[in-house]
Order: C-alpha cells, then sequence, then structure tokens
C-alpha cells in the first residue's frame, strides 16, 4: 500500500461566525496528484493555508510522512517540505525574480552569496521543469503566467516535496495551463506529491489520481479519478444535478445597440492593444469575443465602456455615440443603459473595505430609489442587497459583511447581480466566470441568456471558449489586437483555436 | 569678509541644520519602508533631546545622556510598534498620541527635577559632544579654495554630525545590500508575501521601528546636546514633520534623503544669513517670510515637482489575516 504523505485528521477552522472548515478528514498518496474540488466558499484555501501554516486550525491534526507535524507558521510548513503557489500570488511587485525567490531562503545575511546561489540553482531547476524565466525582470511587469512561475520555483527552490497549487489556472491560457500540467507530470513522476485546486473539472479528470470534494466547509466525498465522471462530481459539489451546458433558443436578433466603428486602442507603452476593430452588438443576442488574453480583449472592453482612451474610431450607443477620451462619465453611460462587469473585480468592480450592501449599489448610488432626499435610504439599500443576496444565492447571506471576506466566486456574483438587475439595454461582460465554481456558473449563464430572452444586447468577453461557444450567438476572435475571424456558435472548438493562435484566416476557413 | 567665506558659512551652517533632519528622515524611512507611518518622529526626537541633556546634566557624561536619548526614543518607538504591529491599531493616531506626550512630559518633568521653566540646566563641555577637529586641518588652513573648505567645512563639528552622514551610506547597504533590508523592503510593500515565505512580519517591523527609535535619539541629543547647551521646551519646533516632508520628497530612498535634508537644511540657514539683510530688486525680505520658506517649499514640492512618489504599498495599514 502507498503511503500517505499529507493525513489532515478532524481539522476545524472559524473565521468570526463563519466555519470555513469543519472536521475534515483527508488522506493524501504520497507521489500522486490530489484534486480538491467545491463550491466558491466551499473552504478549499482555507484547508491549504492551514497546511502551509499561514492559518493555524481551531483543532485537528496533520501529519506528514506518517509523523505528527506541528506546522504554526509557513516557516513550520516550508521546513517539513510543504510548498504553496496560492490563489492571489505573494509575490513583491516591485522586486525581480531573483529577490522573491530568496526571500525568507536567504544562504547568509549578505545578499550578494544568496543572489550568486540563486541564480546558479535557478537555471537548473530551469533546465529541468522548463521553466523559463528572467531572473532580473521586475514582477509587475511580467505577465500572470510567468509570475505563477515564479511561485512555482519559489517552492522549488526551497526544496517542496508537497506542492499545493490554489487554483492555478484561473490565470491561464489554455497553453499555458498545458505546460503548468506536464510540469506537474513531470514533478509526479519524480516521487513529488501534488494537491491541486481547481473549478475547471476537465482539469481533474484530466491529470488527478484522485480527487476530494468540499461542501460548505465539510468534506463530503473522495475517488479515485477513473472511477468517477464530471457528472457526480459535480453534483457532489452542488448537493443536486448541474447542467454543464446551458440550453438556449434561438436568437432574435433586433436593432443594432452597440456599434464599435474602427477602434483603435493603445496601452501605456504606446502599444496598440486594439487595431481597427469594428463590429455591431444587437438586440436580443450575445456577441462573444473569443481570444487567448492579452491580445486586445480587455483594452476593448475598457475603451467601450469609458475607461480607457481610445486613439481613434467611434463607439455609439443606441445611435448615439459615447466618450471615447478616456473622461466619459461612467454613471451618465450606467443612465443610458451600459452596464459592465469589469474583468478584474478586485480593482475595478468593488470596494473590498465596503459592506456587501454597499458594493451592491456602487455606481447606482444616486438612483432615486436608493435616495431619500439628499441621504442615502438605507432601509431600500439594505432590502435591494437581501434581494439580490438570495436570487443570486450569495454566501454567506449577511449584506453587512465586509465584501473582502467573502470568497472569490462569491465577490463575482456580487458584481453581477449589481449590474444585471439594473436591467441595461446592453451588458458588457468580461470573465463573468472567472474562479467561480460549477454551480454558479449554470446559474450566471442561465441568467445570461435570460437576459439576451428578453431582448438586450450582451457583450461577452471570455478567455474560456467552452463558455463562448455555449453561449454566444456569434464569436469574433481577437488575435494581436485584431478580429481575424466571425464564426457562428457551430464553428468546432479546433477551427476556434486556431484562429486564436493567428494561423492565417484562409486556411483555418477551409 | 569676503563672499567666499559667506559661501562657506552658509554651507556649514546647512551642514549643521540638515543633521537632526537628516536623521529623523533617515529614522522615518526604516519604519516606513517596513510599513509602519511613523508621524511621532517629532515626539521621540523631543523626548530624546529633553532625556539626553538631563542625563548628561546629571551624570556628567555626554554618552551617558545619549544613552539615555536611545533608551527612551526606543522605547517609545516600541510604544508605537505594540499599538500599529501587535494591536494592529492606527498608526497615524498612536504617532499623534507620542507626540502630545513627549511635548507635555518634557516640560512637566523638566520643571519638576530642574526648576527652570521646562529647561535643563546649561551642560558644561564635557557633558556635550564637542567638535572634532579632523587630521591636517589646521596644517591645510591657509591653502587657497582647497583649505577653508576642508578645515572649516569638513572638519570642525561634532561626532553626532559624522554619525548623520555616515548613516546615509551605511543605511543604502543596508537596505539593498543585506538580508534584512531584503526583508524590511518586503514587509512594506506585501506583508502576505513574507509571512509565507516562513518570515515573522511582526518581528520585522518591530525592528525596524527600534532602529527608528535609534535613529530619532541621536537626532534629539544632537539638538540639545551639540546645537544647544541644554534642552529647551518644544526645541524639535515641526522638524519631525519636515524630516517626513523630506521622506516623501526623496521617495524613501537614502542617498535622496541626504539631498532633501541638506536643501532644507539651506533654505534654513539661507533664511538666517538673510535675516534683515535687504536684498536687490526685492528690498528687504521679511523675516516671517524667510523662516516660512522651507514650509512653502514643501509645500510645493509635494504638490508636484517631485513626480510620483509612490510609497511603500503595504504603508499605514495594519497586517490583518483573519478577518
Ligand atoms: N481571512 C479570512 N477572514 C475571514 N473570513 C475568511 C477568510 N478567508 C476565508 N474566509 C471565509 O471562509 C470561507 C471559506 O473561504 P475559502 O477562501 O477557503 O473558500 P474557497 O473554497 O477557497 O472558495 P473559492 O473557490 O471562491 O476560492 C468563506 O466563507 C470566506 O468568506
Ligand atoms: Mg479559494
Amino acid at each position: 500500500m502507498a503511503e500517505a504523505a499529507i493525513e489532515l485528521i478532524g481539522i476545524n477552522k472559524s473565521f468570526g461566525a463563519v466555519r470555513a472548515n469543519r472536521d475534515i478528514n483527508l488522506e493524501i498518496t504520497r507521489g500522486t496528484i490530489h484534486g480538491i474540488v467545491g463550491e466558491n466558499g466551499a473552504g478549499k484555501s482555507t484547508l491549504m493555508s492551514i497546511l502551509y501554516g499561514f492559518y493555524q486550525a481551531d483543532s485537528g491534526e496533520i501529519r506528514v510522512n506518517g509523523k505528527p507535524a506541528t506546522i504554526r507558521t509557513s516557516n513550520d510548513a516550508i521546513a517539513t517540505g510543504i510548498g504553496m503557489v496560492h490563489q492571489h500570488f505573494m509575490l513583491v511587485d516591485n522586486f525581480t525574480v531573483l529577490e522573491n525567490i530568496i526571500l525568507g531562503a536567504e544562504s547568509d545575511a549578505l545578499l550578494k552569496s544568496s543572489i550568486a546561489k540563486a541564480r546558479s540553482e535557478l537555471e537548473r531547476l530551469e533546465r529541468e521543469y522548463g521553466l523559463e524565466v528572467d531572473p532580473d525582470a521586475i514582477i509587475e511587469e511580467l505577465p500572470v503566467g510567468l509570475q505563477q512561475r515564479v511561485e512555482i520555483l519559489k517552492a522549488l527552490y526551497r526544496g517542496a516535496e508537497i506542492l499545493i497549487l490554489d487554483e492555478p489556472t484561473g490565470v491561464l491560457t489554455p497553453a499555458e495551463a498545458d505546460h503548468l500540467f506536464r510540469i506537474l507530470k513531470q514533478l509526479k513522476d519524480q516521487g513529488k506529491t501534488i494537491v491541486l485546486i481547481t473549478h475547471k473539472l476537465r482539469e481533474i479528470m484530466a491529470i488527478t489520481d484522485s480527487v476530494s470534494v468540499m461542501r460548505q466547509g465539510t468534506m463530503v466525498a473522495t475517488r479515485e479519478t477513473k472511477k468517477t465522471t464530471v457528472e457526480e462530481l459535480a453534483e457532489l459539489m452542488v448537493g443536486r444535478r448541474v447542467l454543464l451546458r446551458v440550453e438556449k433558443g434561438e436568437a432574435k436578433a433586433g436593432e443594432v445597440k452597440l456599434s464599435v466603428k474602427n477602434l483603435v486602442v493603445k496601452d501605456q507603452r504606446g502599444v496598440t492593444m486594439v487595431d481597427d476593430v469594428s463590429f455591431d452588438v444587437r438586440a436580443g443576442e450575445i456577441v462573444g469575443i473569443a481570444g487567448v488574453a492579452g491580445n486586445g480583449q480587455s483594452e476593448l472592453l475598457e475603451a467601450i465602456s469609458g475607461i480607457r482612451k481610445a486613439v481613434s474610431g467611434s463607439v455609439t450607443l443606441d445611435g448615439k455615440p459615447i466618450d471615447l477620451t478616456g473622461a466619459a462619465d461612467p454613471g451618465e453611460l450606467r443612465q443610458r443603459g451600459l452596464a459592465h462587469v469589469p474583468e478584474d473585480r478586485h480593482h475595478v468592480g468593488l470596494v473590498l473595505a465596503f459592506e456587501e450592501n454597499e458594493n451592491s449599489i456602487l455606481g447606482y448610488h444616486n438612483d432615486k430609489r436608493y435616495l431619500k432626499g439628499p441621504l442615502l435610504d438605507v432601509d431600500a439599500i439594505m432590502a435591494d442587497a437581501k434581494d439580490k443576496i438570495a436570487k443570486y444565492d450569495i454566501r454567506p447571506a449577511n449584506p453587512r459583511l465586509k465584501t473582502a471576506n467573502f470568497s472569490g466566486g462569491n465577490q463575482q456574483k456580487i458584481v453581477l447581480a449589481r449590474e444585471i438587475e439594473q436591467d441595461p439595454g446592453v451588458l458588457i461582460v468580461g470573465q463573468p466566470t472567472r474562479g467561480v465554481d460549477v454551480g454558479a456558473i449554470e446559474f450566471i449563464h442561465k441568467r445570461l441568456i435570460a437576459m439576451r430572452d428578453q431582448g438586450k444586447a450582451v457583450l461577452l468577453v471570455s478567455v474560456e471558449l467552452d463558455e463562448i461557444r455555449s453561449l454566444s450567438d456569434r464569436i469574433l476572435v481577437m488575435f494581436a489586437g485584431r478580429v481575424v475571424g466571425e464564426r457562428g456558435p457551430e464553428a468546432s472548438e479546433g477551427e476556434l483555436g486556431l484562429l486564436m493562435a493567428g494561423v492565417e484566416q484562409k486556411e483555418a476557413a477551409e | 569678509m569676503s563672499f567666499f567665506d559667506v559661501i562657506i558659512q552658509t554651507l556649514d551652517s546647512t551642514i549643521r541644520l540638515s543633521v537632526p533632519l537628516l536623521l529623523a528622515c533617515l529614522a522615518g524611512l526604516y519604519s516606513e519602508r517596513s510599513g509602519i507611518f511613523d508621524i511621532g518622529l517629532e515626539g521621540k526626537m523631543l523626548a530624546a533631546a529633553f532625556a539626553g541633556a538631563a542625563a548628561a546634566s546629571v551624570f556628567h557624561s555626554a554618552w551617558i545622556g545619549l544613552g539615555m536619548a536611545i533608551l527612551v526614543s526606543v522605547s517609545l518607538a516600541l510604544v508605537h510598534g505594540f499599538a500599529s504591529i501587535t494591536h494592529r491599531g492606527n498608526q497615524i493616531v498612536s504617532g499623534l498620541a507620542i507626540n502630545f506626550i513627549a511635548a507635555g512630559s518634557t516640560i512637566i518633568l523638566g520643571q519638576a527635577w530642574f526648576q527652570q521653566g521646562g529647561r535643563t540646566p546649561a551642560l558644561a563641555p564635557n557633558e556635550r559632544f564637542e567638535a572634532i577637529t579632523l587630521p591636517g586641518a589646521e596644517a591645510v588652513r591657509s591653502v587657497p579654495i582647497v583649505g577653508p573648505i576642508y578645515s572649516e567645512l569638513l572638519s570642525g563639528h561634532s561626532l553626532l554630525v559624522y554619525v548623520a552622514f555616515l548613516a546615509v551610506p551605511f543605511t543604502w547597504w543596508v537596505l539593498f545590500r543585506t538580508r534584512f533590508g531584503l526583508r524590511l523592503r518586503a514587509v512594506g510593500e506585501n506583508p502576505a508575501a513574507v509571512d509565507t515565505a516562513g518570515i515573522s512580519v511582526a518581528w520585522l517591523r518591530y525592528r525596524a521601528v527600534i532602529c527608528t527609535g535609534i535613529l530619532t535619539a541621536i537626532a534629539g541629543a544632537y539638538l540639545s546636546m551639540v546645537q544647544s547647551g541644554g534642552f529647551v521646551k518644544d526645541m524639535t519646533a515641526g522638524k519631525g514633520y519636515i524630516a517626513l516632508a523630506a521622506l516623501i520628497f526623496a521617495k524613501w530612498r537614502p542617498v535622496n534623503a541626504m539631498f532633501a535634508c541638506l536643501l532644507f537644511g539651506f533654505l534654513d540657514a539661507l533664511a538666517i544669513r538673510l535675516q534683515g539683510a535687504p536684498l536687490p530688486v526685492i528690498g528687504k525680505v521679511p523675516v516671517q517670510l524667510m523662516q516660512a520658506l522651507p514650509y512653502i517649499l514643501t509645500v510645493i514640492l509635494l504638490a508636484g515637482f517631485i513626480g510620483k512618489a509612490i510609497p511603500p504599498r503595504a504603508g499605514g495599514v495594519p497586517y490583518v489575516k483573519e478577518r
């Protein structure tokens, strides 16, 4: 019988009134890849952070390689050979890659020798695993895929035998994710143990040996991956059957609501990110924009929603132009019926220090529904927030909780509820289901289809090809800032994949 | 007096006047780089100035005075640390409280112990840090240009002046060449990264705050035991705040901090020199305006002439992992 690398016995953890983990038992076999799935807020990150010593359990026991381990700080965890790549990266943004890697693992009191040692060690790790990254690059200038690589290197540099990855693929392009999985397999072949948290059941099926399911703080099941199915896992997670693919009728496209003409947008460095893009979105249809992250989709969304300055071109909403000088008043755009669910909910969509009810009306706070004379009508806001919480199943169901205390998926639901419930004529959504569990994805997809069926125009940007294909009535593919093709929803994954990779249009069409 | 002599003298007083600013500014640098904002530099300096002068006059030793200044200043720094690191309190409130405590208690204790209206007794030469003559200063005095620069400008300062200026490269070295410095800079940017790297955030920040206490102590000791021969109430006169402005102006970098403090010191020296003297074209400038000049300049500079000064990202925010 294979030996257990990690045993968690009777782990309990509460944050105030929230019981994030209750009586968790888990055994992970050495030399395997073990998946953990569960709804948003199920307590996956919490459990793994306890194993990594970031939080301390209220009660329970941890055994590593059969021996009881006291893990009070991350230092203890590192010493027992545990490494973790966190959901939100733990990097110092204005440090170099090397500085981040040696931080906490310096070989002596002066940096010079530590850095020299790390540099040669890094070269070895890079060669061994194909984890290339420029050691002198500044973290904030690296794309997220590379930042994640730095996190993995950090763990390996500290000699991790057990590697925990918390939703590593949420921020990766499909190609980057494939590369990551090759690395994980290689690590496994060397006898390392890997714990992988993800919402993407396909990834679980593709790479793990066994999988555990969490629901509302408890561990509900552990299965051998070979002996389970996506449907079973989804059902275990949510506690009911889940439709993995939404059903929808024919689109009844009406008049043009949003029209983009010859739009050109540059980023801060002056690089052209959106290059002469034109398209229309009509009432009653969902237009999906597919593309590998970083091909101009973000900039396109920002320009249309008036946040980013456009160099040239025009955008009209219901026939009237939108101010593209970057000085547009978002409040005015909202009044004209343009709602925007930004890609980056942490920085743009929410004020994390506010309470849930405040965020649930943010941007619409001048609406007379929420006002009593010059003051906010607190009762109306509360009632409204409670209504949205019930409708969108936001957990915990407490409108007075600080937004930072909601899990990522629930934060996303707060933004979606706010924008969709305003009943806008045009909805622009970026990555609506990033980091969101299957149950919530089903719900969000249904809402978007319902919006469409009510005759709203929806512009959807997503790096998830599945999502684009199952929701969109028309698919535009962006590559290097240009729209390189338009396809119907019946287009195959392979065809879209080629377009996304920038393979010549004609070849792909054949 | 020749024009050259005037310049030498002005620069000489520039150095003397910038020393307390520089020490306080570097003190703030350690704390703020670790993510703890410290508006209490002023209070720590004042308390140290008092403790230093009082101990020096009672024990007849400048060194005991300095030791006592450090003890008091570090204790206050630890109070600030306890409030803002351990108890995650508001750093501005805690810093302000320290300023009030220092302003009040130095007067009360001074009056109770020495009955001289809040002053400490005038210090005898051996109770102060006296001027040091650098080797060869007398010999080269008569050499034109270089002579006066060496013997007037560089030589003949108190030990603490040299300490202040040596603290600049030392701080730079600590910050950018040592493990402690790397961790210090990291914890001010992203304490969670430091925590998950297996380093104690609290202990690291406490050490930073202790460094701050030591440097403000030297700044305070300089005021009461070098610049004047004893403690006078409120003798810091806002220098702690100017040092904070200089820190922002310097973008939290040690060498920049030195130039910022020299600039402020120079304006001060200029104000003193030009007092009452008529200027060409403008005529006689009111003393008050000259004295306000450093402050006016601070406002103008901070209002946008220095480009973007990005503070350490985690500055002022207590590190809370479980909400
Ligand atoms: N630092 C914290 N302070 C207070 N509450 C927290 C904290 N971290 C998590 N929680 C709460 O604990 C519960 C579990 O959160 P956790 O982040 O472990 O969920 P998760 O399964 O990782 O979800 P997701 O898939 O959205 O990342 C949630 O209700 C969350 O709001
Ligand atoms: Mg999580």
